[in-house]
């Protein structure tokens, strides 16, 4: 049952990631992409992270894939005079196609041969299940404090700097 | 149980995937998309990693900074991205080619 619930979800992530690499119409890619970051949510949910699960559908679908239509919706091209009745199409078009999916696949043969042939010593371990928020806290106010004090004024630095660049230009 | 094998295959396709996209396509949004879903494939590996390793859970940790830091590439590059559009009135990446040019 928990198997066939696993390549369930690992069929959505890659069936997504599949529409997003052919589909042209930018629209469709970003609401692939958001199928893509659910399924992969759940693949968390099964090795184990509840918290990361969590925080990849808020962080993800519910900041970053927004902030993406945003960014679609706003460069929408002006010289394609649209009417109500026809359907919002923004396309993009593909280049190098041969060559780039070629690249890709011989990547994915050579990450295969790799994993199959290596010999990880964890195979048989046993997996303590729980939940992992409690350790997660832990270990931000111990190992990591660092870490998250940087990544906070990090944080922080990107957002001034991106609203810094994305203002209007006084002319 | 899993086996870690099974989260290693998906997570190389879907970096294979998005090392596709983001050659592929000539919209500079589409390949901000197919960079997310390459440090989504890596989040996978390294969370999959991380549960043979309860007590320190470094794995999620790794994910979780990982996770911070795309969003706050995503924020500037939609920025960049912005302004490239207010002035080329183009997001075709073949078509923005000059640096400055007034």
């Amino acid at each position: 049952m928990m198997q066939l619930a696993f390549f369930v979800f690992a069929a959505i992530t890659v069936a997504g990631a599949f529409y997003l690499l052919f589909t042209k119409n930018v629209l469709y890619a970003a609401f692939s992409l958001l199928l893509t970051l659910l399924g992969i949510s759940g693949l968390f949910v099964f090795a184990g992270a509840d918290f990361l699960a969590v925080s990849q559908i808020m962080i993800y679908v519910g900041g970053i894939l927004i902030l993406l239509i945003f960014g679609i919706m706003l460069t929408n091209n002006k010289n394609f005079q649209r009417t109500n009745l026809q359907p919002n199409k923004i396309e993009v078009e593909h280049h190098n196609r041969f060559w780039a999916v070629l690249v890709a696949v011989i990547v994915f043969f050579v990450f295969l041969k790799i994993i199959f042939n290596a010999n990880f010593h964890i195979i048989g371990k046993k997996i303590h299940n729980g939940s992992s928020i409690q350790q997660i806290g832990i270990n931000l106010m111990t190992d990591y404090i660092f870490a998250f004090e940087v990544i906070g004024i990090f944080l922080l630095a990107a957002l001034i700097g991106a609203v810094y660049i994305a203002k209007k230009e006084k002319v | 149980m899993i086996a870690i094998q099974n989260y290693l295959v998906i997570s190389a396709l879907l970096f294979s995937i998005g090392l596709a996209v983001t050659v592929t396509k000539r919209n500079a949004i589409l390949i901000l998309m197919g960079i997310e879903l390459m440090l989504n494939a890596v989040n996978l590996n390294m969370v999959a990693f991380s549960q043979y390793d309860p007590n320190r859970l470094q794995g999620q940790m790794f994910a979780l900074f990982i996770m911070v830091i795309a969003a706050a590439e995503v924020t500037v590059a939609l920025a960049i991205i912005l302004k490239i559009y207010d002035y080329f009135k183009n997001l075709d990446l073949d078509k923005i080619n000059s640096l400055k040019k007034y």
